[in-house]
């Protein structure tokens, strides 16, 4: 069984390019970047007590599914979510659903999906994907992270579906219902802006701004060690390794900032497109600063990049103060 | 970034794969470019994997010398820690630790050796040795 005219799309990232697929299948069009924008899942976070591989958790954005979930109010749509309690219950269903030619969404963990290569695959369980077919006992992937489409074997994407751990997958499985709307209204569009700024400038100090400000002053405090250089780099990963679209998601938020320019008519909203991808220079700056570090190029000096890190934290208060008042 | 500011050097953990990233071309529109990777994302996941081979190779000279069981070697070939394996096979972390000393694991039952096998993506038979 094939779903017709399904298109598969390549995406930075997994959640945002699942979303804008399927949503684009069921007739209403839009982009990564807009999915990301709309649900207003920018962010900062520092998260010591949270470990992936031994180092503490560094999100350049909001919690899974905050995307999928995001999409409720601006397209007035009502996703499904069904987890299982065995994975034979969960591949029946999943086929239960190709048969009715629904197009279906997935969480599922990274390390056991064979076609990512060897070398990326890690322990983590909150990738998404959709499946949109199942031919003999292969299932056909549309992972937004490839740029064509996969093909997977039912005994492997039980796997993935099933995998335990931290962020369990459970089977878990999605598709809209009822989608109510299919234009990004300009208000939508506001209104999500307004929230990823109170995200950013808010108060909590592991989150937004201040949570960089935090980071910086951790980094400041690292030894010369085996441990420091691991754990900036592990910041790096982050933010450049796992499928941000570069910058720790910066740079695709500069595109959703163009089209929210296009659909509000604000004209700011573009020149602050430019701001934030100047931003996201900043932050692939000190990616490749700290990898000089690493590599042994430079000597390991804690305080330049706990400074440059300070730095993009001003440029963030800078630009979301100002963003804020672009759409007050 | 620009569009030819995209890395495009190569990263050899991508194998033939190409990420997607956004960068600003001719037009000053935000485009997504397809990327060969560069630099600075394989030094950072190069140095995770390096630490992930070098306690596997520790947990297999312990074997070889008769300090632990593959059990633990196996875990950490499986990019996975103690705590990790844990949760995936609910059995308790000082539990795990005491199945590492190679007395202990050489008379597991069938049945705690499965759930290993099954948590690892082994057969019990490969489990129970070095590679």
């Amino acid at each position: 069984m094939l779903i017709e005219k399904f298109q598969h799309r390549h995406a930075a990232h997994c959640e945002s390019g699942v979303v804008a697929t399927l949503l684009t299948y069921h007739g209403v069009e839009i982009s990564e970047a807009m999915a990301f924008g709309l649900s207003s899942a920018l962010s900062f976070a520092y998260l010591p007590f949270v470990k992936l591989t031994g180092f503490p958790l560094i999100s350049y954005r909001m919690p899974p599914k905050f995307i999928i979930r995001g999409m409720a109010k601006p397209f007035k749509t009502r996703f499904r979510f069904e987890t299982f309690r065995n994975p034979d219950e969960g591949m029946k269903r999943l086929d239960e659903l190709l048969a009715q030619s629904k197009v279906v969404g997935l969480q599922t963990s990274v390390f056991w999906l064979p076609y990512f290569p060897a070398d990326m695959r890690f322990h983590f369980n909150a990738h998404n994907l959709l499946v949109y077919g199942k031919e003999g006992d292969e299932y056909l992937i549309s992972d937004p992270v490839a740029e064509e489409p996969q093909r997977c074997a039912a005994i492997d994407l039980q796997r993935a579906r099933f995998a335990k751990g931290m962020l369990a997958p459970k089977g878990l499985l999605y598709y809209p219902e009822v989608i109510g709307c299919n234009r990004v209204s300009a208000e939508a569009v506001r209104k999500a802006i307004k929230k990823t700024v109170r995200i950013m400038l808010g108060p909590i100090p592991l989150v937004g701004v201040r949570g960089i400000r935090m980071l910086a002053n951790k980094v400041k405090g690292l030894k010369n060690d085996e441990y420091a250089l691991n754990f900036v780099g592990n910041i790096i990963r982050m933010q450049e390794e796992i499928g941000t679209g570069g910058a720790g998601f910066r740079f695709l938020y500069a595109s959703f900032l163009q089209e929210a320019a296009d659909i509000t008519g604000l004209e700011e909203l573009r020149e602050l497109a430019e701001r934030m991808n100047e931003i996201g220079d900043g932050w692939r700056e000190f990616g490749l600063k700290a990898v000089r570090m690493i590599k042994g190029r430079e000597a390991f000096d804690q305080a330049l990049l706990s400074n440059m890190l300070r730095g993009q934290a001003d440029r963030e208060t800078e630009f979301f103060k100002m963003l804020k008042r672009a759409v007050a | 970034m620009d569009v030819d500011g995209v890395p495009q050097e190569g990263n050899r953990t991508l194998g033939v794969h190409r990420r997607g990233m956004y960068a600003k071309d001719a037009n000053g529109r935000m485009v997504l470019v397809p990327s060969r990777g560069g630099e600075v994302d394989e030094a950072v996941t190069v140095q995770v994997i390096e630490r992930m081979d070098a306690l596997a190779e520790d947990a297999k000279s312990r074997v070889l010398a008769g300090k632990t069981a593959p059990l633990e070697y196996w875990m950490c070939n499986k990019r996975m820690d103690v705590a990790l394996l844990s949760q995936v096979t609910g059995f308790w972390q000082w539990r795990i630790r005491s199945h590492f000393r190679p007395e202990k694991f050489a008379n597991l039952s069938q049945k705690t050796l499965e759930c290993y096998a099954n948590a690892l993506g082994l057969s019990t038979e490969k489990l129970q040795r070095l590679p």
